[in-house]
């Protein structure tokens, strides 16, 4: 077992003659919340499309919990333990919101049940569901979506679809949990209780956070160590106050 | 007219499994595979093989459903698997190709000639004073039961749920661990099974087999599709049974029986008009 959650060597990727990211070195340990900032187009999302399989790195190598996951395809990824959120929310719009968690409880053994039981309704479909659907509601529970649940997805508000896609993503029982500005668009009492929030599945779901945000009190209030990514290339690691107050990342976001 | 409604709703029934086939595939795979048509003719002539061999009708059904099954799956997995991602005209091309490889490879094996194939006869029964064949009558029964397990399948399974999802957004399916080229496997062999079934009861109701046996009920049944609303299963059923009912209707009236596909496309030229995604597409809304 490696004393890392998440390890990355070198990974980099190129598109065409232009190197998007290159030499991302980073190390992550259980349990932690670890934030990634960066200017736009510092190539953050593209560091989340590597390690989720979305991209194939060209150069690198990554590993969760010591085993190398490079190259394998964004499903297996997913099954090995490594969860996302988007950017631009990419939720199941015109199903139900729980039946969007449900999809991501789909790739547990435990929940496998026989097509034809299901269809014809046997007992087994109903213990099979009704546990699946219990898991849901507990996670839907923590995200304050219960009361929602059946409506569909598309109809909730931008804050609440937020939230279902972390859920979502959470449903997928990743020991990586990969948020991509999860507060953005949020007013402030959200942003704090979405901070409440990452805190409480860190502890109760025993998974580590990666997370891009560029809200810098959501960032400093919440990570215990960041990485600042510039052009594609680490500016600087570490402890969060030193980052941030790094002369070169000040430079890179305020220029001069 | 009781037995012309009959003849439209069996009828209906037939184009509505091949519907299926091409709504599902086009949800989930976002193709159109135009060689699904041609899934009934290889079922037909795997009939036709079992009969000649003096196999049992039972036999040649359940032959039929399984090579076409397996068909499905391979032609999903040579031709159009290694073009996921690419441009949606090189797939439709290749779909096309596949359909016209298809037909040119029965036409080969069994000649170009069509060949009579007797699988089986009803008598008929009498409903309220309509004279309806039994073949009419099992056509409507099976082909019901069929939609209501597809719709039940996709409602209840963790399968019909994955593959909901994959057709509402494939990329986001797989990034919470859905394997979508399974889904997409499963989505062709359903369809293929379907246009199997579809393929016996069209066999019920004009017993002969040529290799461009599939074009027609291929060509109405992807109207239908479209007149419900392409990508939605209840659409497809509804599709094909407006579909098979109006043809029906339009043959059994003299001055209009030889306009009977005119009018069934015409309709799908009108309801476009009127719906252009189909009486019970869904709206993609574009966000700005």
């Amino acid at each position: 077992m490696s004393d890392y959650v998440l390890e990355t060597k070198n990974l980099g990727i190129s598109f065409g003659g232009l190197k998007a990211v290159q030499d991302v070195n980073l190390k992550i340990k259980k349990g932690q919340i670890y934030g990634l900032i960066g200017p736009n187009g510092a190539g953050k999302t593209t560091v989340f499309n590597l390690l989720t399989g979305v991209y194939k790195p060209t150069t690198g190598t990554f590993f969760l919990n010591g085993e190398e996951l490079t190259g394998k395809g964004q499903e297996k990824i997913n099954h090995k333990g490594i969860a996302r959120t988007f950017q631009n929310i990419r939720l199941f719009n015109n199903m139900s919101v729980i039946r969007n968690v449900l999809v991501g409880l789909h790739n547990q053994p435990e929940f496998k049940c026989n097509p034809f039981v299901s269809m014809l309704k046997l007992p087994k479909h109903y213990d099979t569901e009704v546990r699946m659907r219990n898991k849901a509601k507990e996670i839907l529970k923590i995200f304050d979506l219960y009361e929602e649940r059946n409506n569909l997805a598309c109809n909730l508000p931008y804050g609440k679809q937020r939230k279902l896609e972390i859920a979502r993503a959470l449903a997928t029982n990743p020991k990586l949990l990969l948020l991509d500005e999860p507060a953005a668009g949020m007013n402030p009492n959200e942003t704090a209780e979405l901070m409440d929030t990452v805190r409480y599945i860190r502890d109760n779901f025993d998974v580590t956070v990666l997370l891009i945000e560029h809200d810098i009190k959501f960032v400093s209030g919440l990570c215990d160590e960041i990485t600042v990514l510039n052009f594609g290339t680490v500016l600087c690691q570490g402890d969060v106050e030193k980052a941030l107050n790094d002369p070169e990342v000040v430079k890179a976001y305020i220029g001069g | 007219m009781l037995s012309t409604l009959f003849d439209g709703l069996s009828l209906g029934a037939i184009y509505a499994l091949i519907a299926l086939g091409y709504t599902m595939v086009y949800g989930i795979a976002k193709m159109l595979n135009f060689a699904h048509g041609d899934i009934i003719m290889v079922g037909a002539y795997t009939i036709l093989t079992t009969l000649t061999m003096n196999g049992h009708p039972i036999i040649g059904v359940v032959a039929a459903v399984l090579v076409c099954t397996v068909a499905g799956i391979v032609i999903e997995k040579v031709a159009y698997k290694p073009l996921r991602g690419a441009s949606p005209l090189a797939v439709l091309i290749t779909a096309i190709g596949v359909s016209y490889f298809l037909q040119s490879v029965a036409q080969l094996i069994f000649g170009s000639k069509s060949q009579a194939v007797q699988l089986a006869s009803f008598g008929t029964v009498k409903i309220a004073n309509a004279e309806i064949n039994i073949g009419t009558l099992i056509t409507l029964v099976v082909g019901a039961v069929i939609m209501i397990a597809l719709t039940l399948f996709v409602k209840y399974t963790r399968t019909g749920r994955a593959m909901q999802a994959v057709s509402e957004d494939r990329g986001a399916a797989q990034l919470m661990g859905v394997n979508v080229n399974k889904i997409i496997m499963i989505t062709f062999a359903i369809g293929s099974a379907l246009a199997a079934a579809a393929g016996v009861f069209y066999l019920l109701q004009i017993p002969a087999v040529s290799p461009t046996l599939g074009s027609m009920p291929g060509i109405k049944a992807f109207a239908a599709a479209v007149i419900g609303g392409i990508g939605s299963i209840p659409g497809a059923m509804l599709g094909g049974v407006v579909l098979g009912v109006v043809e029906k209707f339009a043959l059994s009236v003299p001055a209009l029986a030889p306009y009977a596909t005119a009018i069934e496309f015409a309709l799908l030229i009108l309801i476009l008009l009127v719906r252009p995604i189909g009486i019970l597409g869904k709206k993609r809304r574009e966000k700005v």
